[in-house]
Order: structure tokens, then sequence, then C-alpha cells
């Protein structure tokens, strides 16, 4: 059993309502979580380089929703610690399953960002290979793919792959049927899953408290006879080391784990959005006291790990991560129509073959009038 | 060989689970019990519960499960209980089993079987006998069969689990204790084609599932009048097998479509316009539809005036504008006496 585990063990009923667990409080001081200990300064400063790449990465994607790039772009901007942190806690051989709001996590995975943006520039397909980087699509229609994840931990434990899943949802998804349909599933067929909930205290512009009246999103878990776990999603360290412990477990055999990671979504829902429409003047300014980026940057700079050279490095390097979004993504893509009717089936069905030459045909008169 | 469509459609999964290890059955009492209908019966002594098992009461999770076990490599056949138990599937369905090939460029690709007993005419009291073809049809991305017959119901069901698309395979439930003479194992023609059952001159009678035994009736008793009608098996709804039904139509030149879901805006309301599209020159008469009400399914009491009947697509046949000035001969009589 993990540290984690032993510590918690027998305390179900309890462990929810206790605080998140944090490593490093808001102020970059160190702090204590029952079962969860620091790292060592190597991988916190991956930790944090992967942070600073994550927060440009929104930023650029964002800007680029601006400059009219992207046809909507839901940031992840005050909840990367969330994405980058349960991210690097999988393995090469798990999966994930993201939803709309992880394309941070889909970058954090390795995927090109280019592929990772492709469905919100306005193309029909994901973009990138699920099977090369064990991940699913990702899925808009809310916590419907956390009941896939449960099929798929589902097939490898029956198959003996010793896998962990990673499945994403979000705090307003956990009124979605499936949500609690995925996590009774995977507790009656002890599915080695990770149910990581961003609790980001808003559905659009419904805030947690007129989605649920459970004391804690954790405690959703304990309905079905699953541990639940509360993490502070603003701490990178924290939610790696909690997610990582809960995956070591699964795939060890122990069964699926819900964690709610505490955060706040700094921006609104997405580009189209006004937050001001409906969240209180100054709620936003007490979050950005936690921010994710900061305390990690300042408990290593007062342990002297990081110095302002180191710093610049990071920041350069992301700097230029951000330009080659820019670039890729400055490049005009055409999709081909014809394509759209090619992955229906495996084959074209004859209906297809004639709406395929008709469109066709639509297509050579349109470059005929227009020339 | 004796066999009805549900011993057929069991031994079809036998089957398919003994040639293919990555086979596996679940949903609503498919394990132990062998299913309501007893379609899974036996399974899960002969393979063990990881092949053949219950899941929790949950439509949506059993074919949302079977989405991710299909990513990982097996081929699932899940059972919904009944047709209008299905509907809290409905999300997992028409969102992604009809949509993973296309979300991924064919890079994950979903061979499951989705089995819905359908229909009615078993006196089953309400949500118990819904034909809910049409909510399917209309999803691209599915393969939608309904086979008629235990050697249809084997063969179709086999060839849906070979299958690299996702299928939603309607048994039509009134049928399921039918018997038929076939040999099992038995490999019928391809089930995405449509097959005339009986040869005609009249009037091409289009048919699907529980109700081709019923215009095979209508055709016999028309043929007592002398009135020659053609019947044809869709057997696929989508794919719509557009050539074989048209090429019937074009020879006779008349046509109805029988269904027992509500008419309107049903599938027959579809094939009654690719059929006039196709086949507009060589109509004598408007394509005529006969199906259920457009009410709510009744109450087992009175479901006999719901259901297509023989004597409506009888009906349906005398509708059919037998001019004598233009065909050369005198209309049938089959309307006579009812």
């Amino acid at each position: 059993m993990t540290a984690l585990a032993s510590q918690l063990a027998g305390r179900l009923e309890v462990v929810p309502y206790g605080e998140p667990a944090c490593l490093i409080a808001p102020d970059g001081s160190p702090c204590v979580a029952p079962g969860l200990e620091m790292p060592d300064d190597g991988q916190l400063v991956e930790l944090y380089r992967r942070l600073v790449t994550a927060r440009r990465f929104d930023r650029q994607a964002t800007t680029l929703t601006r400059q009219g790039r992207l046809a909507v772009y839901p940031s992840a901007g005050g909840q990367e610690a969330c994405q980058v942190g349960a991210v690097l806690a999988l393995g090469p051989r798990d999966w994930m399953f993201p939803t709309y709001r992880e394309t941070v996590a889909l970058v954090t995975r390795g995927i090109p960002p280019v592929e990772a943006l492709s469905l919100l520039r306005g193309d029909w397909h994901c973009g990138y290979d699920p099977v090369k980087w064990r991940t699913a699509p990702q899925c808009t229609p809310l916590a419907t793919q956390a009941v896939h994840a449960v099929g798929l931990g589902f097939a490898a434990r029956l198959k003996g792959d010793p896998i962990g899943v990673l499945a994403f949802l979000g705090d307003g998804a956990t009124s979605e049927g499936d949500a609690n349909i995925a996590m009774n599933f995977a507790a009656v067929y002890d599915v080695p899953i990770v149910f990581f909930i961003q609790n980001n205290q808003y559905a659009i512009s419904v805030p947690l408290s007129k989605q649920t009246k459970s004391p804690t999103l954790a405690h959703r878990a304990l309905g079905y006879g699953i541990a639940g776990y509360r993490v502070d999603g603003n701490d990178v360290v924290a939610v790696r080391e909690m997610v990582s412990q809960l995956l070591n477990e699964a795939r060890a055999g122990g069964g699926p784990a819900v964690v709610e990671a505490v955060t706040y979504r700094m921006e609104a829902h997405t580009n189209a959005d006004d937050a001001g429409r409906y969240r209180p003047a100054g709620e936003e300014t007490s979050w950005v006291e936690r921010d994710p980026l900061v305390r990690i940057e300042t408990y290593l700079t007062d342990r002297g790990v990081l110095d302002q050279a180191m710093r610049d490095e990071i920041a350069a390097a992301a700097e230029r991560f951000a330009s080659s979004v820019r670039d890729a993504l400055n490049v005009d893509v055409v999709p081909d129509p014809a394509e759209l009717f090619e992955h229906v089936y495996s084959r074209r069905t004859p209906l297809l073959e004639v709406e395929s030459a008709r469109l066709a045909e639509e297509m050579l008169l349109a470059t005929k009038e227009g020339s | 060989m004796s066999v009805t469509v549900a011993e057929a459609l069991n031994r079809a999964l036998r089957d398919a689970m003994t040639e293919d290890d990555t086979v596996l059955v679940f949903g609503e009492d498919v394990g132990q019990l062998g299913g309501v209908f007893r379609v899974t019966d036996g399974l899960t002594a002969q393979f063990g519960e990881k092949r053949c098992f219950d899941t929790p009461l949950a439509e949506s999770g059993i074919v949302g499960t079977a989405v991710g076990m299909a990513m990982y490599g097996f081929r699932p056949v899940v059972e919904m209980q009944f047709d209008a138990f299905a509907y809290p599937a409905f999300e997992q369905i028409t969102s992604h089993v009809a949509k993973l090939r296309n979300r991924t460029r064919s890079l994950l690709t979903l061979p499951l079987v989705i089995r819905i007993p359908y229909g009615g005419g078993i006196g089953g009291v309400e949500h118990h006998s819904d034909s809910s073809e049409a909510y399917y049809v209309h999803t691209p991305g599915l393969t939608v069969l309904v086979p008629g017959g235990p050697a249809d119901a084997y063969s179709m069901l086999r060839e849906a689990i070979e299958m690299p698309d996702p299928v939603v395979f309607f048994e039509p439930k009134r049928r399921y204790w039918v018997k038929s003479d076939v040999e099992l194992p038995v490999r019928t023609e391809p089930a995405t084609r449509a097959v005339v059952r009986r040869a005609g001159t009249d009037v091409t009678v289009i048919a699907y599932g529980a109700m081709v035994d019923t215009a095979l009736e209508a055709a016999a008793a028309a043929a007592e009048e002398e009135v020659d009608l053609e019947v044809v098996d869709l057997r696929s709804l989508s794919p719509f097998d557009a050539e074989t039904v048209a090429a019937s139509v074009r020879r006779t030149g008349r046509a109805i479509v029988v269904h027992e879901a509500s008419t309107f805006g049903g599938f027959g309301a579809e094939v009654a316009a690719r059929l006039t599209e196709m086949c507009f020159h060589h109509l004598e008469a408007p394509i005529l539809r006969v199906g259920g009400l457009d009410i709510p399914y009744p109450p087992p009491m009175l479901e006999e005036h719901h259901l297509p009947s023989v004597d409506r697509i009888l009906d349906a046949v005398d509708a059919l504008q037998w001019d004598e000035a233009r065909t050369g001969r005198a209309a049938p009589a089959t309307g006579g006496g009812r």
C-alpha cells in the first residue's frame, strides 16, 4: 500500500472534509500533507519549467483566438497546475481522457500544439493520434468520456495490462449522469482509474453552490465505495504527487479513486463568454494570491534552487515554444471537404459516394465561376 | 432443424465468442439469467464471467464502457433490455459510438454491436414496445440492421460482430419464439443487402423485422385475389440498399412500405422519398406507407389497432390507383368484404 493509502486507510468517511492537500502554500512556504512527500529539487524545477511553458502556451492560444486563428479557446488560465501535475503523473503506457478545457494537458503530454489545437481551430477531428499519445480525443459532451475511460481501464484489467487511466472532469460535469455512472462502474469492476475533477468553481456561469449540496466533490466517491481526496489544484507538486500515488495504487490493483482539485478559472468560460456578468467583483483577486506559478517559483527561489538566470532561461524557452505555436498556427490550413466522407464508415456507403461526387461537382463549378 | 430467432441469436453469440476471444457480451441480466429473452442463455457458464457478464443498471454506462473496451481491442456485444430502455444510452450512441471513427480520422474504430429487442405485439406494458429505429438511422456513422427470421438472425449477427463499424442490431421481439427449419451455422446474403422474399409482378411491399412475415401473409392473401405482391426484406436500414429495392419497384410500378413504427417521420418516409426520386417514371401510383398510428405506443389491450396488419396492407394495395384505362386490366378486388 502506498504512503497515501496507508495514511488514509479506514478514514474514507472523514477524508474529504479535510483541507485540500498542499505541499507548497500560496506564500511559497512548504507545508505538510498526510501521505505526500516533497519531491527532490530536480523534479521541482522540472515541474516549474512545465508550468511556465503551460501558462505561456495558454496565453498564446488565447491571443491566437483574439486574432481569429482559433474558432474558440476554453482557457486553462489559473488551473494550469491541475493539468500539468496530473499529466506528469501518467506513465507512458497510461491513458488519459481529456475534455475541451484540457489543451494544456495535451501539450504537457507532448502532443504537438498544432495537432492539439486542430479541433478548436475549426477542424472536424481531434488532430492527434489517440493511440500514439494514449490520449482520447478531447470530449465536449460533459462526463461522457469518463465512461469510455472506465471501459478502457476495465479492458486493460481483463487483459492483465498494468496501466492506469486518468479521466478529467469539471465541477459542473459531476452533475451529469455519466459522471456518476462512470464512478459506479469503475468501483464495481475495480477499474484502475483516477477521476480527476478540476473544481474551478464555475460551470460557465453557474457557481458550485448552485451545482451541488455535497460538502465537497470528493464526497461523491463515498457513495460508490471508493476513496475521495482533495488536493490544492494550484499546487502543482501536491497534484503530481497525489495523482501519481493513486495511479500507482490503481495499476497495482487498488481500484479507482476520485480527486477533487480545488482551483479557479481565471478567465471566462471561453473567449465568447463574459465573466463580468456573473462573478462578484474582486473574487478573482483572492485567487491571484494563490497563483500556481508564483508559489513554486517563490519556494524554489527561497531555497536557493532557482536564480534569476535560470528563471530567464526557462522563460526564454517558453517564449520560443510560444513563438513556434504562433508560427504553426499562422499557416493557413484548408481542410479538404472530400475527406468529410472518408471516416464516417470504414468504407463509403453508396449514399456517401453520391453525396461526395455531388460536392466535388459543386466545388468544381464554384472554381470555374470564380475564375 | 427447427430453430427460433432467440436460439439462432444465442448460437451466433456462442459461435462468435468461440472463434474470437475478443468478443465480449454484457448488459443487464445477461449473465446468470441469460437475458430476459434468454438470448444470452448459457454464455457465462460456457465462457466465464470475463466474457459474458452482468452490468450495473445504466444503459449509458453499458454503451460508454463498450466504447472504451472497443478502443482497447475488444469486440463488445451489448444488450439493451428493451427498445425504450436504450434511450439513456442515446447520447453515447449518437455522440460517440457513431462518431469516434470520424473524430479520429479512422485512427480509433469501434467494432461493437448494440442489440436492441424492439417492437410490439407481445402484450408489453408501456415502454416495452417501441420501434425506435428511425432515431438511429438518422445518425450517420451507425449501421442499422434488422433481421426478420432465424437464418438472418444468426447470419446477420455474426456479420455485425465481424464488422469494423458499430452496429445497432434490432431484434423483432415478437418473432423471438417463431420457429423455422434452419441448419446452423448458416450464412445468408450480405447483411447490408436487401433480399426479395417473394417474387411478384404487381406491387413491391417493402418491410423489415417482424413486418416481413406480415407482408408475406398479405401476399398470400392477395394471391387469392390474383394480385401478385413482391415482398422485399430490407434487412439493413442504414446503409439502405436502394438499388435492390428500386429494381423491384421499377418492375412492379407500385410500392408500399410497411413498418411498426409510427408513420409520421418514420423510416418509411425516407424509403418512399428515395424511391420516388429513383423510380418516378416507373411509378403508377404514389408510394404508400403502412405504419403504426401516430400515437404513443398503445397498451396491450389496444395494440392490435396500432400494428400494421394483413388487412391494412391489403387496403393500401387497393389504394394504389388501379385504373383500368391506364393499366389495361381490372382493379383487384382485395378490399371487398372488410
